[in-house]
């Protein structure tokens, strides 16, 4: 089939590439763009290891096409450091509460987070349990994940707070 | 795991989607959200030479009420519906199951259109519909008709949904404010298909029941509306004794496989145990 030119915003970059209708978006990613964050799990819409940043929505790529993010933003795992390498604070959360082991969830769990703290900075634990409860990780039991959520938000709801004063 | 190759469309318009697909003929397929068609893409189990998404057709979008009917957009998602006041003012049922489907991303993308007019008895909102008495647009070439969602469901993946046609809209007249509402869903895990579910409106008047709807998800090959069930119901007080009596009847119409969610026998129960829990929620919640 012929290939489908697509434009985009990734990571805050204008892209533009030609994929084919049958492209996953996980694919495009890993192989057209080397963005290796994002990675593929289960291929079934479960795990969540593939979720990424799309128009304000987190989504699971392997189960959209890269044509349809034609004029979207994406933003994946490569997207959340500042540009001169400080981590994102959900990034250092993770780091800090051990909220990783072998770290195949964790780029899925730092986007789904992101856009979690997007829509609710100050979740209770229940309310970041039920926000990453479509990601799964085999490792950690979730506590220190759910620490690392909470560290996160403290920091950008402090952040927040001392650019108001 | 990769779908076969497809040519892709994105129509902006419904005329445009229903003229592809008429022109396009069987081997062309409308694209919801995509949570249960490009699985099944990717598996190699839904051939097709054409997608039409219906992503970018604004008229399939959006919440209103009219004149006492809700009217959904097809292309609405389970996230825009957990984020309506419009739903949460008047049908806030909508809302209960809907955060019981899949996880967040799934929801993010999930339609209700694509839930409903798949056909798979193991999504929740055909049966929730089914109790509200919702009736879907169905749209093809020659123009729309409503289908009634009692009346809609044939077979496993086998609807009233005729080649061609794609479903536009979801409507469903308003229930009555105070109006005692549940849905009850046993599932293994987040994310898993119901292992039985029941959906409940009643309303209530001077302690004895009105109306009750009650509909099955996911112990048949279709959902259930449970007409003797809900019947049974009318005119008592929602004691022990009536509710007893829906969920013998309601039981008394399942037939669900055997499969990884249980042994068929267990699933009726638990369509039982589901019904019986919704009932006494909308009965706390109902006024009067």
């Amino acid at each position: 089939m012929a290939k489908m030119q697509i434009s985009l915003t990734l990571n805050g970059q204008q892209v533009e590439a030609l994929v084919e209708p049958r492209s996953l978006l996980i694919h495009f990613l890993r192989e057209q763009m080397q963005l290796t964050g994002a990675h593929i799990g289960c291929e079934t819409t479960h795990c969540g290891a593939c979720t990424v940043d799309l128009d304000g929505k987190s989504v699971k790529s392997c189960t959209v096409l890269a044509v349809q993010a034609d004029g979207a933003e994406v933003t994946t795992i490569e997207g959340m450091a500042a540009p001169d390498g400080t981590l994102h604070a959900l990034q250092e959360g993770f780091a800090e509460m051990h909220g990783l082991q072998c770290g195949f969830c964790t780029p899925g769990m730092i986007m789904r987070a992101h856009r979690l703290l997007q829509e609710n900075p100050n979740p209770s634990d229940a309310e970041i349990r039920t926000g990453i409860s479509g990601n799964l990780c085999r490792c950690t039991g979730y506590q220190n994940i759910v620490k690392a959520i909470r560290y996160a938000a403290d920091k950008m709801n402090n952040a927040t707070k001392e650019a108001a004063e | 795991m990769i779908p076969g190759s497809f040519s892709y469309h994105a129509p902006t318009t419904v005329e445009d989607a229903v003229g592809l697909l008429a022109e396009l003929g069987d081997e062309a397929r409308p694209l919801a959200g995509g949570h249960s068609l490009l699985p099944m893409m990717k598996l190699r189990l839904a051939p097709l030479e054409h997608l039409v998404d219906l992503r970018k057709i604004a008229d399939l979008k959006g919440i209103r009420e009219e004149g006492g009917t809700l009217v959904i957009g097809a292309m609405t998602t389970q996230a825009e519906i957990l984020a309506s006041d419009v739903i949460a003012g008047h049908c806030p049922v909508i809302q209960e199951t809907a955060a019981l489907i899949a996880d967040p991303q799934v929801r993010y993308v999930g339609t209700l259109g694509g839930n409903v007019a798949n056909g798979d008895p193991a999504n929740d909102m055909p049966a929730l519909m089914q109790c509200l008495d919702a009736s879907y647009v169905l749209t093809g070439k020659g123009g729309s008709r409503e289908v009634k969602a009692r009346d809609f469901y044939e077979g496993a993946f086998f609807t009233a949904l005729q080649e061609g046609e794609i479903l536009t809209a979801v409507k469903l007249p308003i229930p009555p404010a105070g109006h005692g509402y549940a849905y009850e869903k046993l599932k293994r895990k987040i994310g898993d298909y119901a292992t039985a579910a029941a959906a409940v409106v009643i309303t209530m008047a001077g302690g004895s029941c009105k109306t009750a709807a009650i509909a099955l998800t996911n112990v048949g090959e279709t959902p259930l509306y449970a007409e003797a069930a809900s019947a049974a119901l009318v005119g008592t007080s929602v004691d022990k004794a009536a509710i007893d009596q829906a969920v013998s009847l309601a039981e008394g119409i399942t037939a669900p496989a055997s499969d990884g969610r249980g042994p068929a026998d267990y699933r009726t129960k638990m369509a039982g145990v589901m019904l019986r829990r919704a009932l006494q929620r909308a009965l706390e919640r109902a006024a009067g």
